[in-house]
């Protein structure tokens, strides 16, 4: 019953700090998204054309599916190593809202694997032909978007943390629910290469991300609930 | 004082009748009875419907006899909505009451559900090759109908995937809640991005007043899928209920008779 | 009646989709009502081997 002696927000610092130290300790698995990136989004010249005009318009679209697919991919870490070693039910069971603990835990989840496809994401653009400001754009966007990103796949996997492979499920159970995100992603991108204002694509982006960051961790700390009981 | 005590306990026998719902048998029974003469009015609403659709209904103007596919269209994109908003609400009802029925008709309504959106888009399909030229247009409601399809097949998918059954209804009504509250959002997004590639659709057919003669059949058509939809969706509940509960004394005494 | 069949030149559009919605709400019509079949044999057999079981012992 020692319920008051932490507060919920040093059990949340304390949390993010385990995971990101977790992750440093593995920096190799930290480089899987990025290299998976990179690795998707340089076959499409390959496989679709290397035409400088016909690659400026798909750019962002291939960015930002690719950018989806990392995460994606990245995704089961987020619960599934506590999940089996038992983290996980201690979390459930611990006296704080588990809603703020899961928020901690998508937030050191979203700086391990969405903050380098971020950083990486220039790169690419110079790689797809993309402008200046297009780049530009694709990186604010890239900021405002994987937030929802991770938030919205921690709820998927809080759903399916507790089926043994749950790949492809949790796939199809997520990817549906980020078409908004991957539409004004790349739409805020396209509109800029079109000479037309991005900044209601970027908003948008920005109010759904903000909207996932008051709905999703409810939802998925009630998932953790179902998935481990 | 007294006025007071009576009306509440008539208010509380007025919701009497609303905690049968709650009782997996009682339902059971329900179903069996109804089932069968809704889907009887069903299928005359359909002779009907389909007379009058393929029959009375004059060509349109513009479309000619290709537009009689808007009589089954329509109701299944009208059903394939409304099944997500019946499942979704009522696996949330289960969630948060913990009522077992409300969560067996959720699972009875979503393979439905997803078969109407898959009409609907099939339906839609096919109409859109005579009237657009080409069967698949990136249009903002054939895409938002796909993108439905693919919640219901998550839904469905994820409620298979989980062996427990409680949690697995636990699971995918979290799931289809937070579709349905995405869903609105996911139907902006794709209006707002078809209006910004306009170039997909082509003419848009303008919506002139709509000749009653056509209008009957549509409304016929639509009572017609709806009192299906209920038909189908209790007899599904029937076989949904008897799994459930094959181990209670109501199942047994009717699997003996 | 081949003017009905016709119909007036969209006949593949037209009969294919109410041919696919035909066959799917009565596919999954009868389907429901035969799994509902099964079911009671199924239970039916379970009851009875329970209660052959229970007389044994």
């Amino acid at each position: 019953m020692n319920d008051q002696t932490v507060s919920t927000m040093s059990a949340m610092k304390a949390l993010l700090r385990r995971d990101l130290m977790i992750a440093l300790r593995e920096r190799g698995d930290m480089l899987q998204p990025v290299l998976f990136f990179i690795i998707v989004v340089s076959l499409f010249p390959l496989s679709v054309t290397p035409d400088k005009t016909l690659l400026m318009q798909a750019g962002p679209g291939i960015i930002w599916v690719a950018a989806l697919l990392a995460t994606l991919l990245a995704l089961d870490g987020i619960f599934r190593p506590d999940h089996e070693d038992g983290t996980l039910e201690q979390l459930v069971l611990s006296p704080h809202p588990l809603s703020l603990l899961v928020l901690a835990k998508t937030l050191a989840h979203w700086l391990v694997t969405g903050l380098p496809l971020i950083l990486i994401s220039p790169l690419l653009g110079v790689l797809m032909q993309l402008s200046g400001d297009a780049i530009i754009v694709l990186s604010c966007a890239l900021i405002l978007g994987t937030p929802a990103l991770s938030l919205i796949g921690a709820v998927g996997v809080g759903l399916t943390v507790g089926i043994r492979k749950s790949g492809v499920l949790l796939s199809l159970v997520i990817l549906p629910l980020y078409v908004p995100v991957l539409i004004f992603g790349a739409g805020a991108v396209q509109a800029t290469m079109v000479t037309l204002d991005p900044q209601p694509h970027l908003l948008l982006l920005a109010s759904f991300s903000l909207f996932s960051l008051a709905v999703c961790p409810l939802a998925s700390a009630t998932a953790l609930k179902i998935s481990v009981n | 004082m007294t006025t007071e005590s009576l009306n509440s306990s008539s208010r509380g026998k007025k919701w009497l009748w609303f905690h049968r719902f709650g009782s997996p048998a009682w339902v059971y029974g329900f179903a069996s009875r109804w089932a069968m003469p809704i889907g009887v009015v069903a299928l005359l609403l359909f002779v009907v419907g389909l007379y009058q659709g393929l029959v009375v209904a004059p060509p349109d103007y513009q479309m000619g006899d290709s537009y009689r596919i808007i009589f089954i269209h329509v109701p299944s994109a009208w059903l394939s909505m409304f099944s997500y908003f019946v499942m979704a609400v009522s696996a949330g009802i289960g969630l948060v009451w913990h009522i077992k029925v409300s969560d067996l008709v959720a699972r009875s309504v979503a393979p439905l559900g997803a078969m109407f959106t898959f009409c609907a888009l099939v339906t839609g399909s096919l109409w859109g090759k005579p009237t657009w030229g080409t069967y698949w247009v990136w249009d903002a409601r054939l895409t938002s109908e796909l993108v439905l399809l693919f919640l219901f097949i998550g839904y469905i998918a994820l409620s298979n995937a989980i062996e427990d059954r409680r949690t697995a209804s636990r699971a995918s009504a979290v799931l289809a809640l937070v579709g349905l509250i995405n869903l609105p959002i996911i139907h902006f997004s794709v209006e707002w991005w078809n209006t910004l590639h306009q170039g997909a659709t082509v003419t848009k057919l303008g919506r002139p007043s709509i000749d009653t003669r056509m209008l009957i059949p549509l409304l016929i058509m639509f009572f017609a899928f709806n009192f299906y939809f209920l038909s189908a969706m209790l007899y599904r509940l029937r076989c949904e209920l008897l799994s459930q509960e094959r181990r209670t004394q109501w199942v047994r005494e009717i699997v003996n008779d | 009646m081949t003017e009905f069949f016709h119909m007036g030149g969209y006949a593949f559009f037209v009969w294919t989709s109410y041919a696919v919605v035909a066959v799917l709400f009565t596919y999954q019509f009868l389907s429901s009502r035969s799994q509902h079949k099964k079911l009671i044999r199924q239970l039916g057999a379970e009851v009875e081997h329970k209660i052959r079981r229970s007389n044994k012992s």
